[in-house]
């Protein structure tokens, strides 16, 4: 029973990143980030191929889409182009990338320590987070939730196309961050699954402080709310969207390094890892990251019992149990909602 | 008929095709394939497109049609033509449990479920022994009539395109209807279209069923086409892909979900042949181009190929005018008992600590104009949310002919013959003036859904547009009645508001800022309309910050400030009443 327990709360931290992830990019962006499940993916597989040696895709995937933003930033600033603007445009999107692509090529077969490797993962999948929302959201930021929402699906299916691609269909598994292990009664702790727990406790207070009380956070949120007004205010608003998709990228990746030593993950698990997220956050209501959090936990309990019980039915179960959220929803709907077009 | 000819031309096509000698079989399967896609994607075109409701899940209703069918026919030997009815029921039946819990709420929620439902059904059909786990159903048999089987693509190629041209055609009438007005009303919000009596809940668990029962007619083709039933095209993966082609067809038209299908099929066709031999690359190559083509089409096209094309045929449609001749039975009215038609007593609401409306108590008597002025933020726009019943009060009590309206449902507050216009306008652009104006009259008219897809709804719909050409005539914009409504200047749409206002019958006009944006000789007309309405013995409320408009036409004033009433009196005592000089100017130097 224990066991089944704490089974659950360490994939439900784990849900608890994502589900976090999700509710900070929808509340600066309003896209509903199906493509979180990808970057889990991402970290996990480029930091399982680097520590095998090997050379990972999605580095030359990052120098793509960042050759992609290059020209769009081109594009939407040629009636004032001038050369500290095409600069610094080169330096974002093809510097920075380029220059993690040489550094992972010159690594890559030199066995480096785990953290250089995790550090390396981290910039790529960060990269390639800050390049999507620029490539494929930026310009569609003006429209519908229900617009962003196809895009965030379109997005889906293409990076988890290239995981494929990248990655093969066999799956892979890294190695730890922490070996150290230790007893208490009849459970037993991994380092590794300390290092989640206190991750996601970290991450957790992190956000909430961060939009609770700086006045960055603050501009976020107003982003969100009213794009017109926060530009209006001075706030930049493509600037947030993308700060956005760099913490929920790197939320992702973080998530994927710390799953990869425990389960084999392939090409597209992260999509039902990140759909397990989205269920905790849909139940904090897209808003609340305390909610969110401890949702997260009773996704992951009910999960590791499920498995246990009826392993069969166990994602019939996880993802059922979305229904009754939405009932409860439902009867407590907000009176007056006038959607926009 | 000349409407109906390009059809006529299409199915002749379609029919043609499998007798063209020279066409390889395998084009008549990718058509085949083109004909199920399109059959879920012209429900989507109605849900999404139309409706505004959001759906991955499309493709488990697909897997009810077909699993259905699979089951019975199998092992118990059912004959398929039996289970066709059965089908479509258990498609519509699980639409009907899904769409109860999950329409009602709003926006980004709906997809959102319906892609966990998706994995979830995905899951349970791949788990279930009855329905053969992950290897699925083999062995079902093939549609047959008399000694016909069909089991070769070119034989049930005629059963499956004819059930794309039917559901084409009954879509197409379902939208061209009294309850296809509602549902195009709904992607615009619910508020306007609640204020004239559609049950918005109602009409979307409607189109949601609809494209259930669409899917689950595709999926039981697909099982006796196929001939096996297994959970892969039923899953997540595929469901994106269906809303897919409704986008690349175009979301908002009903042969748009046909071109789509065509398209994507096709494409998918070509690149599973060629991408691989291009990148040396495994697997689902396509599943990248889908993805980036689908961002890219949202960034440069959001409405779609469909629309595109039509605007380069030169196919124009005439529209017909209503017979304006024909009359429409006149709302079911109540008896009046008394001279007054609306009481507010102590109206209160509170929007947390912001008190917007405070214990305002006024009444309009029948055959008055009663003009509600006050400063921006006064609470004029909130009481007539609070008569209309879109906001629930805080206290206090409203009654309109003798009866409580309390915290009311809109639909039940525009029965009672209170129609309303509004401060923004809430009109559906893409919908002509008259199609806007005759959902006004929906409380009016009776045929449902089922006899609009049969065309039995004729003569009830000729009385409803004429109806709504009558009015449009009233308040003088016949010389734009075929335009679509999102082109007028703000000015006329207001006036248009009026127009489907007054297709309620109403006795009571509530008019939300009606002059704004008229020119003065509009506001003349405007003027002489509302005179001419009250001494024909309708009632109206106004707001309105045009003063020399207001004093001009109203009977009697009611001054709002900070939510208070401060004054209520003919124009001439208001003109001089010093409490509102101050709340308007400031304090008396």
């Amino acid at each position: 029973m224990l066991f089944l327990v704490q089974d659950g709360i360490t994939n439900g931290a784990i849900y608890a990143l994502l589900g976090l992830a999700l509710v900070l990019v929808f509340a600066v962006t309003r896209v509903i980030l199906i493509p979180q499940g990808e970057f889990v993916t991402y970290g996990a597989l480029t930091y399982a191929s680097l520590s095998s040696g090997q050379m990972p895709g999605t580095a030359r995937l990052a120098v793509a889409m960042g050759i992609v933003a290059f020209g769009l930033d081109l594009f939407a600033a040629r009636r004032s182009l001038h050369l500290r603007l095409v600069g610094r445009a080169l330096a974002v999107n093809i510097g920075l990338p380029v220059a993690v692509f040489v550094l992972t090529y010159w690594l890559a077969g030199r066995h480096p320590p785990i953290a250089v490797n995790v550090a390396l993962s981290l910039l790529i999948v960060a990269a390639i987070g800050v390049f999507l929302y620029r490539i494929a959201f930026q310009p569609l930021a003006h429209t519908s939730v229900l617009v962003l929402l196809i895009a965030s699906v379109g997005c889906h299916l293409a990076l988890q196309g290239f995981g494929l691609v990248f990655f093969g269909a066999e799956g892979q598994r890294g190695p730890t961050i922490a070996d150290t292990a230790f007893s208490l009664g009849p459970l037993r702790f991994t380092g590794q699954s300390l290092a989640v727990y206190a991750i996601t406790a970290g991450f957790i207070v992190a956000l909430w402080l961060f939009f609770g009380l700086t006045l960055y956070g603050k501009a976020l949120r107003a982003t969100a709310v009213n794009r017109l007004g926060a530009r209006l205010v001075g706030i930049r608003t493509t600037l947030s969207g993308q700060i956005a998709f760099l913490l929920a990228s790197v939320i992702g990746a973080i998530s994927g390094i710390l799953i990869v030593p425990i389960t084999t993950l392939y090409y597209d698990t992260g999509f039902l890892i990140g759909l397990k997220g989205f269920i905790a956050a849909i139940i904090g209501g897209l808003v609340s990251y305390p909610l969110t959090a401890v949702a997260a936990l009773v996704v992951g309990t009910v999960e590791a019992f499920s498995s246990f019980y009826a392993s069969n039915f166990k994602e019939v179960i996880v993802f059922t149990l979305i229904l009754p959220v939405l009932v409860l929803r439902s009867l407590a709907a907000p009176a007056v909602e006038e959607e926009k077009d | 008929m000349r409407q109906r000819l390009p059809i006529i031309v299409f199915a002749l096509v379609v029919a043609a095709i499998p007798f063209i000698p020279g066409v390889p079989p395998f084009w008549i399967v990718l058509l085949d394939n083109i004909g199920l896609a399109a059959l879920v994607a012209m429900g989507l075109v109605l849900l999404t497109g139309v409706g505004g409701l959001t759906s991955f899940g499309q493709a488990a209703f697909c897997g009810f049609g077909a699993y259905t069918t699979a089951v019975l026919t199998t092992a118990y030997g059912v004959s398929p033509w039996l289970t066709l009815p059965l089908s479509l029921a258990v498609s519509g039946f699980a639409a009907v449990l899904l769409g109860l819990v999950t329409v009602r709420l709003s926006g980004h929620y709906l997809p959102l479920g319906t892609i966990a439902w998706g994995l979830g059904l995905f899951y349970l059909f791949s788990k279930l022994e009855f329905l053969g786990r992950n290897d699925g159903i083999s062995g079902i048999p093939p549609l047959s009539i008399g000694p016909l089987r069909m089991i070769d693509p070119g034989a049930i190629y005629f059963a499956i395109w004819i059930a794309v041209l039917l559901c084409a055609l009954l879509t197409m009438n379902l939208l061209d209807s009294r309850t296809g007005r509602a549902i195009r009303a709904l992607r615009r919000g619910h508020i306007a279209a609640e204020a004239f009596g559609v049950q918005t809940p109602r009409a979307k668990l409607l189109v949601f069923i609809y494209a259930a029962v669409l899917a689950g007619l595709s999926g039981w083709l697909y099982a006796h086409f196929q001939r096996a039933a297994n959970p892969t095209p039923f899953g997540a993966q595929a469901g994106i892909e269906y809303l897919f082609i409704a986008v690349v067809g175009g979301a908002g038209y009903v042969w748009g979900g046909v071109l789509g299908a065509a398209i994507v099929v096709i494409l998918r066709e070509i690149l599973q042949s060629y991408l691989p031999y291009i990148f040396h690359g495994e697997g689902q190559l396509e599943t990248i181009v889908f993805g980036i083509l689908l961002v890219l089409l949202l960034q440069l096209a959001p409405t779609g190929v469909w629309p595109w094309l039509m605007a380069r045929l030169p196919l124009k449609q005439k529209r017909k005018r209503p017979d304006t001749s024909l009359a429409l039975a006149s709302r079911p009215k109540a008896v009046a008992t008394s001279a007054v038609l609306l009481r507010l007593d102590q109206a209160r609401k509170q929007f947390g600590g912001v008190i917007a409306v405070n214990n305002v108590s006024f009444d309009v008597q029948s055959r008055e104009i009663v003009a509600l002025i006050g400063p921006n933020g006064a609470g004029k726009s909130t009481t007539f949310n609070l008569i209309t019943g879109v906001l629930t009060s805080s206290g206090g009590r409203i009654s309109a002919v003798g009866k409580s309206i309390d915290n009311a449902p809109p639909q039940e507050v525009a029965k009672l013959g209170i129609a309303r216009t509004f401060q923004h306008v809430k009109l559906v652009p893409d919908m002509t003036v008259l199609e806007n104006v005759a959902i006004g009259a929906h409380l009016r008219g009776r045929s449902g859904a089922l006899s609009s897809m049969f065309r039995l709804d004729r003569g009830d719909e000729a009385r409803l547009l004429a109806e709504a050409a009558r009015q449009i005539e009233r308040v003088g914009l016949a010389d734009q009645i075929d335009q679509l409504a999102g082109s007028l200047s703000l000015g006329q749409q207001r006036i248009v508001e009026i127009a489907r206002a007054l297709c309620v019958d109403p006795m009571l006009l509530l008019l939300d800022e009606p002059a704004a944006g008229l020119r003065h000789m509009e506001k003349q007309r405007l003027a002489a309309l509302l005179r001419q309405l009250r001494d024909g013995g309708m009632s109206v409320l106004l707001v309105e910050h045009d003063m020399g408009f207001v004093m001009d036409l109203a009977d009697r004033i009611v001054v709002l400030d900070f939510g208070t009433k401060i004054a209520e009196g003919t124009p001439e005592a208001i003109k001089t009443n010093p409490e509102v000089i101050k709340a308007y100017l400031g304090a008396v130097a």
